[in-house]
């Protein structure tokens, strides 16, 4: 417990509270003393399934990028990462770090024009064009790509997000 | 803890020296293991090590010291995390507050710097109050603090307290009740000071309080430029996390969309602007129109409250409750109406609708500022009409003592003084009360308003709208009159104006910031379950502006001109002779000059009254005014100077990238050459017809041409210097 608090921006009482959550996700799956089993794992579709994550178009990403496996099913440990990353705590360093992996969705470290395309559907809905999803992902890379290889690096997108004064605000779950 | 009691002694001290080491360097890791971008896994590897070795560094010559080192840093970690805990449940209404955000996006960070504002104040004040009780005499030991005879019978009535008057007039709700006196109780606490001090000092922090927050927000912008990265931002930073409820999702959808094809349209310039001389006739008509509005408004209030004197000249009985309580009531309800009245007439000016809205809150804010200072102005009236009661209060006062002793002593004889009853002695009419009173009457009346318009105009609204839909023609919640928006502007507004109305006040009613703090706990819950139950989320969500320095700013504003009246009251305005901590004196501020006369060493005195020479002050002034100037240029040219250089940046970028491709080129193309100029390359090149063709296109540039950049190599493209430089070596070397 002790090293938990440690770990992430959680006080006693939060971590408590977000174990409570966790196990009234799956109450036959997660023991009642944690240290029984740590090795539990909630399958993706039941983290998907929270109030705070179940209109985000970004959850499946969320879960994948905390999420040991990389399949969206999630570990105490995970659980509590992702919404210590997510808490208003954490610093806007750490918060870009991880934007970044969210919104990548192919896992090449870098934010290719595809990965562009399908965060912009998901934002919109696929209600834009196609030609008008091309024109703003061109947009995008062109003001934020500084080394002008034609996608977004981490060094890229830190710097343009660390600028944008509604990003600590939005990118905020609060549990 | 697990105990390294599989190593014991076998450590020499060099390795225990360097597993020490390692073991602290780990410790300091894990203060700073939160903010780290691992998975927990590894975060938790680290305490694991150093619980490990700690057991064993422990069996080494200096253990003692050690283990109590470790202990004592275990024991302060302990206390910091139990601290966190501690505030954490400190803050109020947490869970509601997350409900809320679900909903509503993030808007009450607002609430917190207003109510830090707020609960300061109140404090202090509470702080003077207590002072009060505890050593200064109590009600009725003074005539100031004693209800006059004459008024006493209905001085309980609900109606008089309600309107201030009777008991709560002469309670320490109010200016007037406080002694004179310069030194009370066995502390000596010097009232008449405190009670300045704090006032100044309550408005002081104010102003600090505000500027800090809008320093820190300044530099949490990066002091960068709004629009170098419109796209980037709408894409990653438009969808907000804490959106919990499908309702307002699909709303967030939708403005998304919109947005994005606003942005699409302005960025393409193909919006046809040709009726430009049209759309300029109609913005000037409407400024005309709210022009007009804000006249007919301040002279409304002028007139009523030129009326409501001609009342209370000819005696408050004699009038209905309406025609008393005229002016707050008009001051209220116009506030009410006029925001609508502007929306309407913004309809006419056809502005992006983030611009619509900064035009909307500016002209709130004018109407409100207009008619403050109608009303202040009025007031001033009402003041210096008291102040000439007085004169003849004072001339009436020496007739009536001299009635006292019937006439039957000299002026100069001694007689032992008759006690009378301080509520028989006629008092003065204290003016400053007076404006505390005012200043009351009008908050609670605002407070009021507010309470029945959302009573009204949301509950009533929505109750109407959801039980008369079933037996109505058209579809009430769709249509006209639907479920009222949450309008978060026009309610950070309403925030914004009651703050400056305390800021007015405060001097004069000291209980007011703590009247305000409940007023507010109140509001607070009503507005949430109002929120809950009646509104639903704005369609279209934008801000203000891009930052919030918007609010903050305005918030300055206001605080300056609030304390305006208040300070030029002060200054310019003697007070009145038997009320108040300043009584009797000429200037309310003369209070310090004898304090700085009585209390401090004569030195003190001297170096003060140099300090304050006019012709030491006014080069002061001029030199802070020059200071500004220059911090302003060179900040402005840091700004120009950051400008370029990211264009510099992006400029040498490419040059790097381009000579970095020209670079690998040279290099594969002399490696080609080597390679095939050699023995074994000779036999390749005699399996290989046409090896022009063959280069591969290199690994690391990117594949896709595009228009401005540097055309990466593509397959096929020939380099013509290779093949001769491969032809050149082979005679030469064998």
């Amino acid at each position: 417990m002790l090293h938990l608090q440690d770990c992430t921006f959680f006080t006693r009482k939060e971590i408590l509270r977000l174990f409570d959550r966790y196990r009234d996700l799956a109450p036959q799956l997660v023991p009642l003393d944690y240290t029984d089993q740590p090795d539990v794992r909630l399958p993706y579709e039941l983290i998907g399934s929270m109030p705070e994550l179940k209109d985000n178009p970004f959850r499946q990403r969320i879960a994948e990028v905390f999420s040991e496996d990389g399949e969206g099913n999630m570990t105490l440990d995970d659980f509590l990462d992702m919404f210590s990353v997510l808490s208003e705590m954490a610093p806007r360093d750490l918060k870009a770090y991880y934007a970044f992996k969210i919104y990548d969705f192919n896992n090449d470290d870098f934010l290719c024009k595809s990965d562009l395309e399908k965060t912009l559907n998901k934002l919109t809905r696929n209600e834009l064009t196609e030609d008008e999803v091309r024109m703003v992902c061109e947009k995008v890379i062109d003001e934020a790509d500084l080394d002008n290889d034609g996608r977004l690096s981490l060094e890229d997108f830190q710097h343009m997000i660390v600028r944008a004064p509604d990003f600590l605000s939005t990118f905020h779950i609060r549990i | 803890e697990k105990v390294g009691e599989e190593k014991p002694e076998v450590l020499s001290p060099e390795e225990l020296e360097k597993l020490k080491e390692e073991v602290d360097e780990r410790k300091k890791l894990i203060s700073t293991l939160r903010g780290k971008p691992w998975p927990m896994r590894k975060k938790l590897e680290s305490h694991e090590f150093v619980e490990k070795y700690e057991g064993a560094l422990g069996k080494g010559k200096s253990r003692k010291l050690y283990a109590y080192k470790v202990m004592m840093l275990k024991k302060w970690m302990k206390f910091q995390r139990d601290f966190e805990n501690f505030k954490t449940a400190c803050v109020p209404w947490e869970m509601k507050i997350k409900e809320i955000e679900s909903k509503y996006v993030s808007y009450l960070f607002l609430l917190y710097p207003c109510t830090v504002l707020l609960v300061l104040p109140g404090c202090l004040l509470f702080f003077n109050l207590a002072e009060k009780a505890l050593m200064g005499r109590p009600y009725g030991s003074m005539p100031r603090k004693t209800v006059p005879r004459a008024d006493e019978a209905n001085a309980m009535d609900f109606a008089v307290l309600w309107d201030f008057g009777g008991y709560a007039q002469y309670s320490v709700l109010f200016y007037g009740y406080y002694n004179s006196q310069r030194a009370i109780g066995w502390l000596k606490f010097r009232m008449p000071l405190s009670y300045f001090l704090v006032g100044v000092g309550t408005v002081a922090y104010s102003y600090m309080v505000v500027i800090r927050t809008m320093a820190r927000n300044a530099n949490e912008d990066g002091g960068g430029d709004n629009n170098s990265f419109n796209f980037s931002w709408k894409m990653f930073t438009s969808w907000d996390y804490l959106i919990g409820n499908p309702e307002t999702a699909d709303n967030k959808f939708a403005s998304i969309t919109t947005s994005f094809k606003e942005a699409i349209l302005e960025e393409q310039e193909s919006r046809k602007d040709d009726n430009i001389h049209l759309t300029r006739f109609l913005r000037v008509l409407a400024n005309f129109l709210v022009l007009c509005c804000l006249a007919g408004s301040g002279y409304l209030i002028y007139f009523v409250v030129r009326r409501s004197q001609k009342f209370a000249l000819e005696g408050l009985e004699s009038h209905s409750w309406w025609e008393r309580n005229e002016v707050n009531m008009v001051m209220s309800l116009l506030g009410m109406f006029c925001p609508m009245l502007f929306d309407v007439i913004s309809a006419l000016e056809n502005y992006h609708p983030r611009i619509a809205l900064q035009w909307q809150l500016g002209r709130i804010f004018a109407l409100f500022l207009g008619n403050l200072y109608t009303f202040i102005i009025a007031l001033m009236d009402e003041i210096n009409l008291k102040r000439e009661e007085e004169e003849v209060l004072k001339l009436n006062m020496t007739i009536w003592e001299a009635s006292l002793y019937n006439g039957t002593l000299g002026v100069n004889s001694t007689a032992p003084p008759i006690t009378v009853h301080p509520a028989d002695i006629p008092r003065g009419p204290c003016w400053e009360t007076m404006v505390g009173q005012e200043f009351v009457r009008l908050i609670v009346s605002d407070t009021m308003t507010t309470y029945i318009t959302l009573l009204i105009g949301d509950f009533l609204r929505a109750v109407l709208v959801r039980f008369l839909n079933y037996c109505w023609c058209w579809d009430l919640e769709a249509g006209f009159p639907s479920y009222s928006e949450f309008d978060v502007s026009g309610n950070v507004l309403g925030l914004i104006f009651n703050q400056g109305m305390i800021w007015m006040g405060a001097f004069y009613a000291p209980c007011l910031p703590a009247l305000n703090v409940l007023r507010l706990h109140v509001s607070m819950y009503l507005q949430c379950w109002a929120v809950m139950c009646c509104n639903v989320p704005q369609e279209r969500v934008f801000k203000a502006s891009g930052s919030n320095n918007f609010y903050m700013a305005m918030l300055l504003v206001i605080l300056f001109l609030s304390t305006l009246p208040a300070i030029y009251t002060i200054v310019t305005i003697p007070p009145s002779f038997d009320c108040g901590p300043f009584s009797g004196k000429s200037r309310m501020f003369d209070v310090i000059q004898e304090t700085l006369e009585s209390d401090f060493p004569a030195w003190f005195g001297k170096v003060f009254s140099y300090a304050s020479n006019p012709g030491l002050v006014l080069p002061f002034l001029l030199l802070m005014v020059l200071a500004i100037y220059y911090l302003q240029s060179t900040s402005k040219s840091y700004k120009q100077a950051n400008l370029e250089l990211k264009k510099k940046l992006q400029t040498v970028s490419r040059t790097i990238n381009k000579v970095l491709t020209l670079i690998q080129h040279l290099l594969y193309s002399l490696f080609m050459s080597s390679y095939l100029s050699s023995p074994l390359g000779g036999e390749h090149r005699a399996h290989q017809g046409k090896s022009n063709h063959q280069i591969p296109p290199s690994a690391t540039s990117p594949p896709a041409p595009r228009g401005h950049r540097i055309p990466g190599p593509l397959p096929g493209n020939q380099w013509q210097p290779a093949p001769s430089v491969q032809r050149v070596p082979n005679s030469q070397r064998h």
